[in-house]
């Protein structure tokens, strides 16, 4: 799978894609892939106020639980409720219709400290 | 640096996400744990166990240092029998679980787990009395399960041993591939099948030829993450989770392996004393009831109040809910009793279950 252009990377595994003030974050592919069968996703509620690099929600595997981290600061808008009955749609499609959550951006600035699409794949090793 | 099972560049070939398991490196899955877990509930999965432990203990005296160290009756086996048994230290503490093979008479060979085979070893040295030869053979075998409802025509089509005459808990020493092997009716996921211990050096021409004898049953190769959901579901215990050395046989509801009638063994003493007092926790099931799931090691709470811990706990597969195992106070430990299990610090409602989880249709 690539890793679409128009979106920018953490060295978490997180994805964002802007579009105007609106931030969708998710988790990359190789997440999915090194997190396993995905079983339970556990997601803030809209109106909630996330911070760069801390934890926004949690992502469960048969095997582990692990934290995401939000790429940028914000408000929460939209909460993808997909995920509350089908998580294992994080295995199939995580760069689409398995986003997490959609942002309103408080400072735009924190996207220049993000990985482009090369980066993220020289990170990976890929 | 990690010590190398026999297979572990079969398994890298096959592409096996590979991890870290007590200094052992193994794989964790191949294509999946949830694939890999219906694989064996509903037709048969390959695993390389080849971690575990053999230890042998062999001469005349050989079953009175068996009946002293465990807490199982090894009088009771005869000649390809296998029993499930507790190797306790004197304060009745699990060094660790272990399944028992009688040999003949004079030679019992006993199936350890991995991380415990260097101290299983010495405790079992420290209390040999009896002249015996105790080996600690490990690197003598590689350990092959295959598990699941078609596990018996799959190996069948190897060995000529006739395989439908061993009973459950019994073993044979035979052929598979025209190599020896230990073939023994075992295994640790709740499902029939069996447990091969073979020469390391035939391991990968066994392996490969599983994998193709199973091939028209849908035969997976499994990894660790299967098969602790396996066991889980299956309700059994494991060392470090469920057990060790601070937890008791009648504590973790394994009483059924302590044969009280058999005389004296280590740990005996400590056992009967909590046996009259009443054991003040106990191992129980739970389901979530809320949403989440809890984990090894998260606490348990009644009423509000901090009772006990997860021990093992997870998405069940066959059964499509999240189950797990934890102590609890004795009073709070019955089915039924409403419990919160505190997930990233939130209570998440759970209820208490009996253990087993899935027992295999029969």
């Amino acid at each position: 799978m690539s890793y679409p252009d128009n979106f920018r990377y953490t060295k978490e595994h997180e994805w964002i894609l802007v579009e105007g003030d609106t931030g969708t974050i998710g988790i990359t592919n190789h997440a999915q892939k090194e997190l396993g069968d995905i079983v339970y996703v556990d997601l803030p509620k809209p109106g909630a106020a996330v911070e760069a690099g801390k934890a926004l929600g949690s992502v469960e595997s048969v095997k582990a639980v692990s934290d995401i981290y939000s790429p940028v600061s914000g408000e929460v808008i939209e909460v993808n409720e997909l995920l509350a009955t089908a998580p294992e749609k994080l295995n199939e499609d995580p760069h689409g219709a398995a986003w997490l959550v959609k942002i309103r951006l408080s400072n735009p600035a924190e996207l220049d400290g993000l990985m482009s699409a090369a980066d993220y794949q020289a990170y990976l090793g890929e | 640096m990690l010590k190398q099972i026999p297979l572990a560049d079969v398994h890298r070939a096959l592409g096996a996400k590979m991890v870290d398991f007590g200094g052992w490196e193994m794989p964790l899955q191949y294509t999946g744990i949830l694939d890999e877990h219906r694989a064996v509930r509903t037709a048969v999965g390959l695993f390389d166990v080849s971690h575990m432990g053999e230890i042998e203990i062999r001469g005349p005296g050989a079953l009175d240092l068996v009946q002293r160290v465990s807490t199982n009756n090894a009088a009771k086996l005869a000649d390809g029998q296998i029993h499930y048994s507790g190797l306790l230290y004197e304060h009745g503490g699990f060094a660790d679980d272990i399944l028992v093979h009688r040999v003949s008479a004079d030679h019992y060979f006993l199936c350890v787990n991995a991380s415990n085979q260097d101290k299983d070893y010495e405790h079992i040295v420290s209390q040999n009395r009896w002249d015996c030869a105790v080996e600690n053979n490990g690197s003598q075998y590689a350990q092959l399960a295959i598990q699941g409802p078609r596990a018996l025509e799959t190996l069948q089509k190897l060995t000529p041993a006739p395989l439908a005459d061993i009973r459950y808990y019994r073993f044979r020493d035979g052929e598979v591939c025209g190599h020896p092997a230990r073939i023994a009716r075992t295994g640790y996921t709740g499902e029939d099948g069996f447990e091969l211990y073979i020469a390391p050096a035939h391991a990968a021409e066994i392996w490969n030829a599983l994998l193709e004898a199973g091939r028209d049953f849908g035969i997976r190769p499994c990894g660790l993450g299967a098969r602790n959901t396996l066991r889980m579901e299956a309700g059994m215990a494991l060392y470090g989770h469920e057990i060790d050395a601070s937890i008791t046989p009648l504590e973790a509801g394994l009483e059924w392996i302590v044969k009280w009638d058999k005389g004296d063994f280590c740990g005996r003493a400590r056992l009967e004393k909590q046996k009259a007092e009443g054991v003040r926790r106990k191992l129980t099931g739970f389901e979530m009831r809320g949403r989440g799931i809890g984990r090894d090691g998260y606490e348990v709470r009644a009423g509000g109040r901090p009772a006990g811990w997860v021990t093992s706990g997870g998405p069940a597969p066959a059964l499509n809910k999240n189950i797990g195992m934890c102590y609890l106070p004795a009073e709070l430990a019955q089915p039924g009793t409403a419990i919160e299990i505190m997930v990233r610090e939130q209570p998440v409602e759970a209820v208490t279950v009996p253990i087993p989880f899935y027992r295999r249709p029969k």
